[in-house]
């Protein structure tokens, strides 16, 4: 059946019944990295539709060696894709004798990613740490590993709105205003302003955020609270 | 009698599948030798703590000591006898459970189920034509919901649960060692543990060597302690602290002894 032929069954009544593997599960997620810190915040709303399933129901992942992932898509994908990469951190650490550094998980997880290029994990990661040299390192994937190392990125259902927000007050373009290197009390002013502003006009997105402050000390989680609407 | 009939063990122990007329079956036996010329490994456990001992050896003056203590998991760790290369791989499939069992369950593997699982691989080993028993002893480290935990695990598919063991060369007289002392373990502390556990290690060493920083490594996993391996400059703590009860082991303690005279009372 051409497509023509679908548009006028629909029209007379009939409805496909495909069985979709794939869901949209909503929420936006943003990653800001600094000179000694990197900060990884994600929402914590699932929706479905125009159904919430959960207020609380986190989408960013810490690991043993002190990365997180912010992923958005499918939340099922998303969680077991974490729990993959965690194994292949513990193999690691039995294998080498130590922990995997920032930028050998990221190559690696652009190879998981791939490895699904025909039935991909219905996510869109980005992977915050400390690099080598304790600078603030954040990597941005798309669903099937194509990624880059940036500074600064938004995504997820209301990234489109956070984007051009952080390329403002992060990158500072379309701006003639001296370049500062960004402090960790402005990225997280910026990401909670972010955050609020997404949920005002995304409804995939509120509830909560979850703030990842990652710095040569750890990483402490802050939370703060979004509009329920 | 068993004995009289040993002329005849060359017909029967060619291949894992063949009894011997006497109900034995020599090729395990022959896997459980290779476990007794390893180094000595020593295990013991406390009511919070399980602690594994190993002597290292190498191979040569410019060869570095041959680790003999793996990590499994957080809660689990194994030191191992015999053939290094069966070791890895039955710690590469312990890994694996123990990742599975957290993958699955959402819960640590407990001790006795991966005990079991190697055990039955083992056992596997000793019942299938073409393939030969591992030849590798484990003691296996682990603390979980039910406490501290040590097993050993043999080639011949067996596993055992103790408070105290040793296993490889010279094993016999850190056996000794603990079987004397192990009544105070359960209450014992952690460091406590480690001298009892040296001064097992110790016993097994030949006439003119000690424990030094590089003959001996120390694994210990417990409540609020993830398994983690004691090895060169963090281990002279534990050799001090030995090296001193040692000497002052001969006089009895008031503690252990009961109230005995000091050398100078008169009354």
């Amino acid at each position: 059946m051409a497509p023509q032929d679908w548009m006028e069954a629909e029209k007379q009544g009939a409805v496909s019944h495909a069985f979709s593997p794939y869901t949209d599960n909503g929420g936006t997620s943003l990653a800001i990295a600094g000179e000694d810190f990197c900060l990884v915040a994600a929402d914590t709303r699932q929706s479905e539709g125009y159904s919430i399933n959960s207020r609380y129901a986190p989408k960013a992942y810490k690991f043993s060696n002190g990365a997180v992932l912010a992923t958005s898509g499918m939340h099922a994908d998303g969680h077991t894709l974490a729990k993959r990469l965690e194994q292949r951190l513990e193999w690691y650490e039995h294998n080498h004798g130590k922990k995997m550094s920032v930028g050998a998980m990221a190559q690696m997880l652009s190879t998981i990613l791939y490895q699904k290029r025909f039935f991909p994990y219905y996510t869109f990661n980005i992977l915050g740490g400390l690099d080598e040299h304790g600078k603030g390192a954040i990597y941005t994937y798309d669903p099937v590993g194509s990624h880059e190392r940036e500074g600064w990125r938004a995504a997820g259902s209301g990234g489109s709105l956070v984007q051009p927000f952080l390329d403002n007050q992060i990158g500072h373009k379309h701006q003639q205003s001296p370049q500062v290197p960004i402090t960790l009390e402005k990225a997280l002013k910026v990401a909670k302003d972010a955050f609020s502003g997404a949920a005002e006009r995304d409804i995939y997105t509120g509830d909560m955020a979850e703030l990842f402050i990652i710095t040569k000390d750890g990483v402490h989680v802050e939370q703060y609270p979004l509009k329920r609407d | 009698m068993v004995e009289d009939l040993n002329c005849f063990r060359n017909q029967y122990d060619s291949d894992i599948t063949t009894w011997s007329p006497q109900g034995r079956i020599h090729q395990i036996e022959y896997a459980m030798e290779a476990v007794k010329q390893g180094s000595a490994v020593v295990g013991l456990k406390s009511k919070t703590h399980s602690v594994l001992l190993v002597v290292k050896r190498s191979a040569d003056e410019l060869a570095s000591y041959q680790q003999k203590l793996l990590r499994i998991d957080d809660h689990l760790g194994i030191a191992f006898a015999g053939l290094t290369s069966d070791a890895r791989v039955l710690s590469n499939f312990m890994r694996t459970e123990a990742m599975n069992s957290r993958m699955l369950y959402g819960r640590p593997l407990p001790t006795y189920r991966i005990v079991n699982a190697v055990a039955n691989k083992a056992q596997t080993n000793t019942q299938r034509y073409g393939g030969r028993p591992y030849g590798v002893g484990l003691l296996v480290a682990g603390y979980d919901d039910a406490g501290a935990h040590l097993y050993e695990c043999s080639p011949s598919g067996n596993f055992f649960d103790y408070v105290a063991i040793a296993i490889g060369a010279r094993s016999q007289s850190a056996k000794t060692y603990l079987e004397k002392h192990f009544e105070s373990f359960d209450e014992s502390s952690l460091d406590d543990l480690v001298v009892h556990g040296l001064h097992a290690l110790a016993d097994t060493l030949q006439q003119d060597k000690e424990l030094n920083l590089n003959n001996c490594s120390v694994g210990i996993v417990g409540a609020g302690t993830k398994f983690a391996t004691i090895d060169g400059d963090e281990l002279q703590r534990y050799l001090n602290l030995q090296a001193q009860s040692a000497r002052t082991q001969g006089a009895p303690t008031a503690t252990e002894e009961g109230d005995a005279p000091a050398p100078m009372d008169t009354e």
